[in-house]
């Protein structure tokens, strides 16, 4: 009997099952989205000290959350391809970060704009900023790595290590505002001190948000798959051509 | 709709959100049609997957 990831160890068999999950991942994000929109716009009400720009929120929360998630997902799927050498580990770690960069630069400009009229700057290098703006040079580090060695199995392996050591940033930017003295706030507990009327649009945005995350993962592996068969299928077209001209050299 | 004062703030943050994610889906539909395309390119040419023969 195999588990779910072993079966999913066959990219032909990924390839199968992405293809049927995927318009409904597609469809419940944008239906989750667009609820959320409306209830962000239309459905909540100002905060009593922030006014309107507590909004911003509803955005930021969802890619500060992404942006942790993705790289814990890179960081698993890195495991999984040194220690258990899973045919898809790299597939998904290599797909996962030009999306997780994309939603950490997202998390770093919507908390800028949110921090420009709430503390009266753009930026400041306290703890948590400056450890999401760490993140995101991580997730540039793991592309540029990769691009950088032509070798796939060695950029693979090495992006993998430093991904490995890289995850020690997420505890320390998910502690760092009960650890140092930051302007940005501390933890939220959702169940006690978000009123229901601004949690409710939170959690559907933050849901909305993880799915359409899932769906993207799920084509840019796809893609992935495809990319190496292409270049496979390259390589058997050369090898075909030069055994062609080394038999007709013999003729 | 009146956002206040800070109405620039909300908007540009949203519109960043709106541009970037359309931006990703764009290229992840494109680079999609990219690689199906010359997969099928060299089906043509003869190539062959290793598993042409799966269920897919």
């Amino acid at each position: 009997m195999q588990t779910l990831t072993q079966q999913l160890a066959n990219p032909t068999r990924f390839m199968g099952l992405s293809a049927r999950v995927l318009p409904w991942a597609w469809a419940a994000a944008a239906v989750l989205i667009a609820v959320g929109f409306y209830l962000s716009f239309f459905d909540s009400p100002a905060d009593y000290q922030q006014g309107e720009t507590v909004r911003i929120m509803y955005i930021h929360v969802p890619c500060a959350w992404l942006s942790m998630m993705i790289y814990g997902l890179i960081a698993v799927s890195s495991f999984g391809l040194l220690v258990f050498r899973h045919p898809l580990a790299d597939v998904s770690a290599k797909a996962a970060a030009p999306i997780g960069a994309a939603f950490t630069f997202l998390a770093l400009l919507t908390g800028s704009l949110w921090g420009k009229p709430m503390w009266g700057t753009y930026w400041v290098w306290d703890a948590r900023l400056t450890s999401v703006l760490i993140l995101f040079f991580l997730y540039l580090g793991l592309m540029a790595l990769r691009a950088a060695l032509e070798d796939e199995s060695a950029a693979a392996k090495l992006t993998a290590v430093l991904a490995l050591v890289g995850v020690t940033i997420l505890p320390i930017i998910k502690f760092s505002v009960n650890w140092w003295n930051t302007l940005h706030q501390p933890s939220t507990d959702f169940t006690s001190t978000v009123d229901p009327s601004m949690r409710w649009p939170l959690i559907i945005m933050a849901l909305g948000f993880t799915l359409l995350f899932f769906a993207m993962h799920l084509k840019a592996m796809r893609n992935e798959i495809m990319r190496r068969r292409v270049k496979a299928m390259r390589a058997q077209v050369v090898a075909g051509r030069d055994r062609l001209a080394a038999s007709g050299s013999a003729t | 709709m009146d956002l206040g004062p800070h109405a620039a703030f909300i908007w540009i943050s949203y519109a960043a959100v709106t541009i970037v994610v359309a931006a990703l889906i764009a290229w992840l539909v494109f680079d999609g049609r990219r690689q199906a395309a010359a997969m099928e390119e060299l089906e043509k040419r003869g190539a062959r997957r290793r598993s042409a023969g799966a269920v897919e």
